[in-house]
Order: structure tokens, then C-alpha cells, then sequence
């Protein structure tokens, strides 16, 4: 007990160590913070106030994406806050935030004097890039309700709240194992290979095979849990978002971490999507629905109207 | 033959009305919502999905003999995921602003249920000439499915059909948005079954 928490703490001061460390270093002793905003804008914080004559000149700044130095991308208007210590440039197009970016401020000047050439790294906080792709695979873009994926399963288990419940876990359980292996397979043989091309029979087959080994695993490991829970994994099959995950974690490139997080929030979001559809839909048993609705079609109405309402979660982002 | 050609032409036409895979089977629901908001789109992921129906029914109806019961339906999948993969190379290059806005269901098309289902159900005891019917049949149903709830989302959306001015004016901007596909699919199956209800009770009075 103690031990665990010793651990505990080890990892909590880590963890503190690592967001400090992320958002503090930039590179330069008078620069004191870089940070994206709204999409298309960078912010820098200054230690004091800079010459507005040189705050103020585009040649004065050079930015890039990480990966190509080449590629410098055009400064269409630049904003100085009135004590001189914030810079705002915004950006003919939108930056791509997930990629990290060069700014190079040269010749920075200061009540006259030059305080040298900065080159600076601006950067996403890599917690709360992880933090936006779960939240956005659960709520925001969530499988069922706003990208309409897994309808049939979801229709079909939403039937009682157990085994809706039973359904979102046995799922969530076999789409983050299949996504991780899918990881692996893509970064270190599909794409090496170039067998990129492949990717719709090799995830396919991956998502059978990992429904086959949880069902070995669980059988062995927890009996228990599998009788509960054994009759839901065939249908994992049947189900598009399991074989969606592996494809859009390939599309976007999304590292080991990135793709866990994205699994995890598609099995919650579906998790939770059927848990509010099955109490609804224990409600209406009992209702007095019209001979034609019965069923089916009165489902897809109720569905419609839970798609509307996680609408209102886009205009939830997190930076 | 002509006993055959009838055979094929009810096989034809089983799975555009008969059995519809949409709304009288109630199979491959995802794409019906997700992306019916055009008839445009309905028609091309129809032609995919007619594509990949056919070809992989003719596949199985050749090797159905070589196949180990055991191993089928890993069979079907690869099968499947061959020719969803074939037809999603050939959009990306000929079609690439059609295949952007049908985005991830192209690729999709390999875990539609109707497909396997019809593979399992008539492909793999059948000669290649009726699974070809029976799978044109099926791809076509779907597509007709597909382009309905295109041409009733459209117009009461955008007041278009195919993109030309049909109306004049936008009567309810609300079905093109994406969720109101749940609702539209739900009116549809509402009205089929109501049809159903009021034809059955005719039979009945007229005995």
C-alpha cells in the first residue's frame, strides 16, 4: 500500500516536471512564452518591451513548420498589446497546429539595444493534444451520434441498459487492442514496405484476429468476466467503428500514445452512446407508439434527436 | 431458357424491392444516415457498392467448391476486403472530389453486413450466373435506397435535385444538416411499414 503510493507520487512529480519543462522552454533567454491561438496566430510573450518599429516589420520574423525549413510561411498582419511585450502574428492561412513550428525572431531589439537572433519552437502541449483527441473521439465527434458509424450494432444491443453496458465495454476492450496492434503494424511494416495500399485488407483481418485473442485471453484470465460479457464479441466484428479506428489513426499518423487515446475515447463514446439510447429506449416500451413507428423507425427518431443534441458539442474545442 | 431468364429476372428484382436491403432489411444503416445528403452521393456510393457486391459474389460463386466451411467467413472478409480495396484505388484516382466527400465510407464498404450476408445466404450455394443477378439485384436495391433518401434530403434541404434549382427556395435547411439523417431513414421506415400495415388489412377485408 505504501509502496503504491510512493509510486504514485514518483509519477505525479513526473508528470509536473514534464508539463513545467513543455512550457518553459523556448529557446531564448528574453523570450518568456510562444503559444498558437485561434488557428491561424501565434502569440510571443516577451520578458519586456520590445522597439515597435522592429516588433512591427515582417522581415523580422521567419516561420516555419518543423519539417520543412524551406517553406516560410507568409505574415499577414502583425499585433503589439500597448506594453510592448506581446506580439501577435497571424498567419495568411491556418497553421497546422498538431506540427511543431520554427520562429525565428531576428535581431531582437529592446529600448534600442539588440538582444541577438531567437530561434523558438512552438509547440502544442502534448497533454493537451492527447487530452483534445480523446475528448473529441468521445464527445465531439462522436462515432455514433456525428459520424454516423456502428449503426447496426448499436441499434441492435440498445435494446436493455445490461446489455448495452455489456456491449460499450466487451467493444472498448477489443477496439483499443486492435488499434495498438494496428499501430504497430502500420508504423513498422505497412508504411516502411509502402504496403500502405493494403491497409483496408491487413486492419480487416487484424480486427477478427484481436476479437479471437481477447476471447482466448478473457476465457483463460477472468471466466468470469467472459460469461458476462463472451456473447458480445462477435459482434465487435460486425461493427464499422472497429475497423474505422486503425484506418483514421494510419490516415493522420498518429503516434503510439495518440492512438490509444483515440481508441479509448471511440469505445467510451460508443459506451456512451448506447447507454443513453438503451434508457431511452426502456422508456419507450412503455409509451403508447404508433403501430407503424414501433420499432426500428421510432429508434432512428429518438437516435436523430440525441445526434442533435451532441451537435451542440462542436463548438466545444480544446487547445 | 426461358424458365432461367425468369429465375434471373425475379432474382433481379428481389433485391430492389422484395428484400431491400435498406429499408426492408435494415442492413448497412451507417452510410443510409451518414452520407444521403446528395443524390449525387447516394449514386456514386451506390455504383461502389454495386461493384464490389457483384464482384465478390461472381468471386465466391467460382471458388464456393474449394472453400472449408471452417474458414468461410474469413474467406468472405478477404474476398471483400480485396475488391472494397480495388474500387477505392480506382475513385481516389478518377474521382478524387466525389471520393473526398464520401471520405471514410468508401473504405467502409468492407464491413457493410448486406454484403457478407448475401455471400454467406446465396453466392456460396449458387451458380455464378444467378449470384451475379442475385448480387446486381442487391447493388441496386442499395443504390436505389441510397438515392431516395438523396432526392428527399436534397429537396426539402437545398430545394435541388442533382444540383439543379428545383424549387427556387431552401424549404427546411435542417434535413440537410447531418443528423437529420436519423430521421428521415426513421420516416421512411415508418411510411414502408404503414404501406405494409394498410395493404395486409385490404387482403384481409377482401377474403
Amino acid at each position: 500500500m505504501k509502496d503504491s503510493r510512493r509510486h504514485l507520487t514518483l509519477i505525479a512529480l513526473l508528470l509536473a516536471a514534464m508539463l513545467v519543462l513543455a512550457g518553459c522552454d523556448t529557446g531564448h533567454r528574453f523570450v518568456k512564452k510562444t503559444a498558437f491561438k485561434d488557428g491561424d496566430k501565434i502569440v510571443i510573450t516577451f520578458a519586456g518591451p520590445v522597439d515597435e518599429a522592429w516588433a512591427k516589420e515582417k522581415a523580422s520574423y521567419g516561420v516555419y513548420e518543423e519539417p520543412d525549413p524551406d517553406i516560410l510561411l507568409p505574415i499577414r498582419d502583425i499585433g503589439l498589446s500597448p506594453d510592448r511585450t506581446k506580439v501577435t502574428l497571424t498567419f495568411d492561412d491556418r497553421l497546422n497546429t498538431a506540427q511543431a513550428h520554427i520562429l525565428i525572431a531576428k535581431e531582437i531589439l529592446s529600448e534600442g539595444r539588440s538582444l541577438g537572433t531567437a530561434t523558438l519552437t512552438v509547440k502544442k502541449l502534448y497533454f493537451g493534444l492527447l487530452l483534445s483527441i480523446f475528448i473529441g473521439a468521445m464527445l465531439v465527434n462522436n462515432f455514433v451520434f456525428t459520424k454516423y458509424l456502428g449503426l447496426c450494432v448499436f441499434f441492435g444491443t440498445s435494446q436493455r441498459k445490461s446489455t448495452a453496458v455489456g456491449m460499450g465495454i466487451t467493444f472498448t476492450i477489443v477496439i483499443v487492442f486492435a488499434a495498438m496492434m494496428a499501430w504497430v503494424l502500420y508504423q513498422f511494416v505497412l508504411r516502411p514496405f509502402q504496403l500502405t495500399f493494403l491497409n483496408i485488407v491487413v486492419f480487416i483481418g487484424l480486427v477478427s484476429l484481436s476479437v479471437q485473442a481477447v476471447d482466448t485471453i478473457l476465457r483463460k484470465v477472468n471466466p468470469a468476466l467472459f460469461k458476462a460479457f463472451g456473447v458480445y464479441l462477435v459482434l465487435v466484428i460486425a461493427n464499422c467503428i472497429a475497423i474505422a479506428v486503425p484506418l483514421i489513426l494510419a490516415d493522420n499518423e498518429y503516434t503510439g500514445l495518440e492512438s490509444f487515446m483515440l481508441a479509448l475515447g471511440a469505445g467510451l463514446g460508443f459506451l456512451v452512446a448506447l447507454f443513453l439510447m438503451s434508457s431511452a429506449r426502456e422508456r419507450l416500451e412503455l409509451a403508447n407508439v404508433p403501430p407503424s413507428f414501433r420499432g426500428l423507425p421510432i429508434a432512428f427518431i429518438v437516435a436523430g434527436l440525441f445526434a442533435l443534441a451532441f451537435l451542440g458539442f462542436s463548438g466545444m474545442s480544446i487547445h | 431458357m426461358a424458365s432461367r431468364t425468369k429465375t434471373n429476372k425475379e432474382l433481379f428484382f428481389n433485391g430492389i424491392l422484395n428484400e431491400n436491403p435498406i429499408f426492408r432489411l435494415a442492413l448497412s444503416m451507417c452510410p443510409a444516415v451518414g452520407i444521403s445528403t446528395t443524390v449525387m452521393n447516394g449514386l456514386l456510393l451506390g455504383i461502389a457498392v454495386l461493384f464490389v457486391q457483384v464482384f465478390s459474389s461472381c468471386t465466391i460463386a467460382l471458388m464456393k467448391d474449394h472453400i472449408h466451411p471452417r474458414i468461410r467467413i474469413p474467406t468472405y472478409t478477404l474476398t471483400i476486403a480485396t475488391w472494397v480495396t480495388v474500387i477505392d484505388l480506382v475513385l481516389a484516382a478518377y474521382a478524387p472530389v466525389a471520393y473526398k466527400a464520401m471520405g471514410i465510407f468508401v473504405k467502409l464498404i468492407v464491413a457493410f453486413a448486406i454484403i457478407t450476408m448475401r455471400l454467406e445466404m446465396f453466392a456460396s450455394k449458387n451458380t455464378v450466373q444467378a449470384s451475379f443477378w442475385d448480387g446486381l439485384g442487391m447493388g441496386l436495391g442499395f443504390m436505389f435506397a441510397m438515392m431516395t433518401l438523396g432526392v428527399v434530403r436534397e429537396l426539402l434541404g437545398m430545394g435541388t435535385v442533382l444540383g439543379y434549382d428545383v424549387l427556387g427556395f431552401r424549404p427546411l435547411l435542417f434535413f440537410v444538416l447531418p443528423s437529420a439523417g436519423f430521421l428521415v431513414v426513421g420516416l421512411m421506415m415508418a411510411m414502408f411499414n404503414y404501406i405494409e400495415i394498410v395493404y395486409k388489412g385490404r387482403k384481409k377485408a377482401k377474403q
